[in-house]
């Protein structure tokens, strides 16, 4: 790395999941709302909770603690979607939310701060963490999120939509 | 200033295609044998204006034809010409080649110039000599002697002219620009052993042209950024060069020239005369500029702006275009007006709700619920009259079946009158035009199949002239469109043993006539013995129906032995909003379009019958339906899981019934469609969202994707 990249900074917004801290970059956050109850969608897996309405679209929402393998916890008051923008297969723009425990803070993170994660003990699959990162003497997981809500059951399926684009 | 232009561009195009279409239905008018001057005036007037607008945007080409013809209809007009069929017939290949260069010029690509040209001359011919037209033909011969005498490069028409008579014959050498694809290097072909071929051929001079390597950074090094030049001095015929070029055709641009003449092509390409001029300029310098590629290409790029345009942007600026036209809709003033009237009473309701809200007491409940109720009258005329902005006539889609027919009856030799009705039925812009393919097709085959040719219908005691009626017209929240003729109709017996020759039906079945019809609509079926370049071979009506099912739509035959076919197109007036049905499945609320659902009942136990274990099916009358328990199928617990406490609601999808068991019949509404697909995707089974009144999502079922899942899981328990 050189001296230049050390610069970059970017904000970075925390929030909590089973006592863990962990951020996303802040550009790809589009809202902070309560939790309203989804409608579920049929045969998805458990950590898809549903599609909610957001003025006028749908939404899919995805509880990350079911997604993580976390020990399952009744909403409560604290508990928030995050709205974020995904990138999807390249250029595609999709909206989705994901439901965490509570919104902690934001914070600047240097780019050259976020160390890479180690390769064990971990029960969230390292390919959706960019890496760790040290804010005030904590430790905060930086995800990936384009990656992770792009994941097994959220994928685009690229075939589908071509079939669809050859029959017309 | 430039955007301006852009804009007058695009308003130029739009006018002149709409005055390309007057003039084509003009002339078919006239053609029916109603002479009348102000039909003559009106197509002249058609092509005035289009010849004036190409002025303000130095479309020489389009002004030099546009001219010939006005001055063709000017002599009609005057009745210096006799009008004739054949003149008629040639005006509307004008008419053709008109629209041709427009949208070439549209679209900055190429067009036929030798269909062009030959429309031209054959204008000329009939000007020059109006009575005598046998002369036609030498006058053209003569004219292109002459001029191949002459080798000047200012005789661009003669050349154009020549081109087809030259190519098999010898000349010195051939011109070729050649640029390939960017993903030509990926299908394996390699230029180089193209260029070794030609060698072969004789001597070859090679010029490259790099401009188009884009900055390192975006250098993709499996593109092929470059294009070639090549002279090659051989006296080879045109089909060699064709042949080495074979494999690379559709993936390349290619124009190959003979050397005295390559002036014509180019110029073609751009219409101002500034590059015919240096056109001229790089004919004679030839030699020098091979030997000095570099600075030549400095020199090109200067001068040639038009070409430089054309390189690189020209996928980007068709999709440019493609999208304004998409994205832009004629909408009459009335609507717009009745638009805002609509919300001038949206806002005098809103200030009465408010008042209420300012000193409300309980005496005014009644007010306030009179109040409520306009405000719900007001939003859903507001709903109403904005969707009817997106809607158009469907005469814009029926618009180009006279010229269709008359091509058609032509090229067939029937004689066949169309008949349209009910051109003013509106529908959504977008099932118009999705709409339109699959009605060219089936009037196209109601023409090639349905009627038959004079002899036959003399035969059959039926007029020489066979009909064909184009019908639309509402009825309860659809848009029925009817195609009919008065032909031969379907030979169901010929259906059936087709069928079973093509092994899509049992021999020893009895299909009812309806599914017989059905069976029109299997990929791969035709009772056509012959495949002619029209219709036979057996696409089609499967991609019709599919089209149609698509808008959520449907089609059904009527048909009878010699007396003609009717197809019934019934489609949604749009696309954004369904008559829903809710049902509830434990906690659930689920929306099926009423147009599936074919009737709802209590379920008697004792016509519930289990099938092979597992699978339930109901006795309907004479039909035993499977029985898809919602519940089960999506994973949720139900309210009861007792068949007679629920509700049984029988629907319909790809032709297939199915018994949809729910807990609870909910209200019909008007639903608005939302997509799942755009932040989520698609889901089996389930057709797309809606948001309901107390602001939650509710899913919409798909019936034919549930019943192919149902399948599939029954398949995999089995």
């Amino acid at each position: 790395m050189t001296s230049e990249t050390t610069k970059i900074t970017k904000k970075y917004l925390t929030f909590f999941l089973a006592k863990e801290e962990y951020a996303v970059d802040i550009l790809c956050v589009q809202e902070i709302k309560g939790w309203n109850k989804a409608t579920t969608i049929p045969n998805t897996p458990d950590y898809i909770s549903g599609v909610i309405n957001l003025r006028g679209t749908i939404i899919p929402i995805i509880d990350l603690r079911l997604r993580f393998n976390l020990e399952c916890q009744d909403y409560g008051p604290m508990t928030v979607v995050i709205v974020v923008k995904v990138v999807s297969s390249g250029k595609k723009e999709r909206i989705m939310g994901i439901v965490v425990d509570a919104v902690s803070d934001v914070h600047d993170v240097a780019e050259d701060e976020i160390k890479p994660p180690p390769n064990f003990g971990s029960i969230i699959s390292t390919e959706f963490v960019k890496g760790l990162a040290t804010v005030k003497d904590k430790m905060v997981i930086v995800l990936d999120i384009d990656l992770l809500l792009n994941s097994q059951e959220l994928a685009i399926v690229e075939s589908l939509s071509d079939e669809l684009l050859t029959e017309h | 200033m430039p955007v301006d232009l852009a804009e007058i561009r695009e308003i130029f195009f739009e006018e002149s295609v709409e005055n390309l279409n007057r003039m084509e239905s003009n002339l078919l008018e006239l053609e029916k044998g109603t002479v009348d001057s102000e039909l003559i005036n009106s197509i002249f007037r058609g092509a005035h204006s289009i010849k004036g607008g190409a002025g303000i945007f130095n479309f020489e080409e389009i002004i030099a034809f546009a001219h010939i013809m006005e001055t063709l209809l000017d002599d009609m007009r005057h009745e210096k010409q006799v009008i004739t069929p054949s003149v008629i017939d040639l005006l509307l290949r004008s008419v053709d080649a008109l629209r041709m260069m427009l949208l070439a010029v549209k679209e900055e690509s190429d067009y036929d110039v030798q269909e062009v040209q030959a429309c031209q001359n054959e204008l000329k011919n009939v000007l020059n000599v109006p009575t005598k037209k046998s002369d036609e033909k030498e006058s053209l011969e003569e004219e292109s002697d002459e001029k191949a005498t002459s080798e000047s490069s200012k005789s661009s028409e003669s050349s154009e002219l020549k081109e087809p008579a030259t190519s098999d014959t010898s000349t010195t050498g051939w011109h070729i620009v050649f640029k390939p694809n960017l993903s030509m290097l990926k299908t394996g072909n390699d230029p180089i052993n193209l260029f070794d071929e030609l060698k072969r051929l004789g001597d070859l001079e090679v010029k490259v042209d790099i401009s188009q390597i884009p900055t390192f950074s975006d250098l993709d090094v499996q593109a092929c950024h470059l294009s070639w030049e090549l002279i090659l001095r051989a006296d080879v015929k045109l089909a060699a060069l064709e042949e080495i070029f074979d494999w690379v055709e559709d993936e390349c641009e290619l124009h190959i020239t003979a050397l005295e003449e390559f002036s014509s092509p180019q110029e073609t390409e751009s219409p101002l005369e500034k590059s015919e001029e240096f056109i001229i300029d790089k004919c004679e310098g030839a030699v020098n500029q091979i030997e000095q590629p570099i600075p030549h290409f400095k020199k090109e790029t200067n001068r040639e702006e038009i070409s430089q345009l054309k390189t690189a942007p020209i996928e980007h600026k068709k999709k440019v275009h493609h999208q304004t036209e998409a994205n832009s809709i004629r909408v009459s003033i009335n609507k717009i007006d009745d638009l805002i009237n609509m919300v001038g009473e949206l806002v005098i309701t809103q200030s009465m709700l408010e008042q209420f809200g300012d000193n409300f007491d309980s005496s005014r409940i009644s007010q306030l619920r009179d109040g409520l109720s306009q405000l719900e009258r007001n939003s859903r005329e507001l709903q109403e009259s904005v969707m009817r902005i997106r809607m158009l006539p469907i005469s814009y889609s029926f618009n180009r079946f006279p010229r269709l027919v008359h091509d058609l009856s032509l090229q067939l030799s029937k004689k066949v009158e169309l008949k349209l009705s009910g051109e003013h039925t509106e529908l959504d812009k977008t099932v118009l035009e999705k709409m339109s393919d699959p009605l060219v097709h089936l009037v196209r085959n109601a023409l090639d199949h349905g009627i038959e040719t004079p002899v036959q219908r003399q035969a059959a005691g039926k007029s020489e002239t066979g009909e064909l009626r184009l019908h639309a017209f509402h009825q309860g929240g659809n848009i029925i469109i009817q195609i009919s003729d008065d032909g031969a109709g379907f030979d169901l017996d010929k259906i059936r043993a087709k069928a079973i020759q093509q092994d899509l039906l049992n021999p020893d079945d009895h299909p009812s006539e309806e599914e017989l019809y059905d069976l029109i609509f299997q990929p791969g079926f035709t009772t056509v013995e012959e495949v002619s370049n029209l219709s036979g071979r057996g696409v089609g009506m499967d991609v019709v129906r599919r089209n149609i099912r698509a808008l959520g739509g449907t089609i059904h035959v009527e048909s009878k032995q010699g007396e003609g076919s009717t197809f019934n197109v019934r489609l949604p007036l749009t696309l954004a909003i369904l008559d829903g049905q809710l049902v509830r499945v434990g906690q659930e609320i689920y929306i099926l379009s009423l147009l599936s659902i074919i009737e709802s009942l209590r379920v008697q136990t004792k016509l519930v019958n289990s099938y092979g274990g597992s699978a339930e099916v109901y006795k309907l009358r004479d039909e035993y339906i499977p029985i898809l328990r919602l519940y089960d199928l999506f994973d949720i617990i139900p309210s009861t899981t007792q068949l007679e406490q629920g509700i049984l609601v029988i629907a319909e999808g790809e032709g297939q019934k199915i018994g949809l068991f729910v807990d609870e019949l909910l209200s019909q509404q008007q639903i608005v469609i939302k997509s799942l697909e755009s932040n989520y995707k698609k889901i089996q089974g389930i057709f797309g969202a809606t948001i309901l009144g107390n602001g939650s999502v509710a899913l919409i079922l798909d019936v034919a994707g549930l019943i192919q899942r149902f399948h599939h899981i029954d398949f995999q328990e089995n």
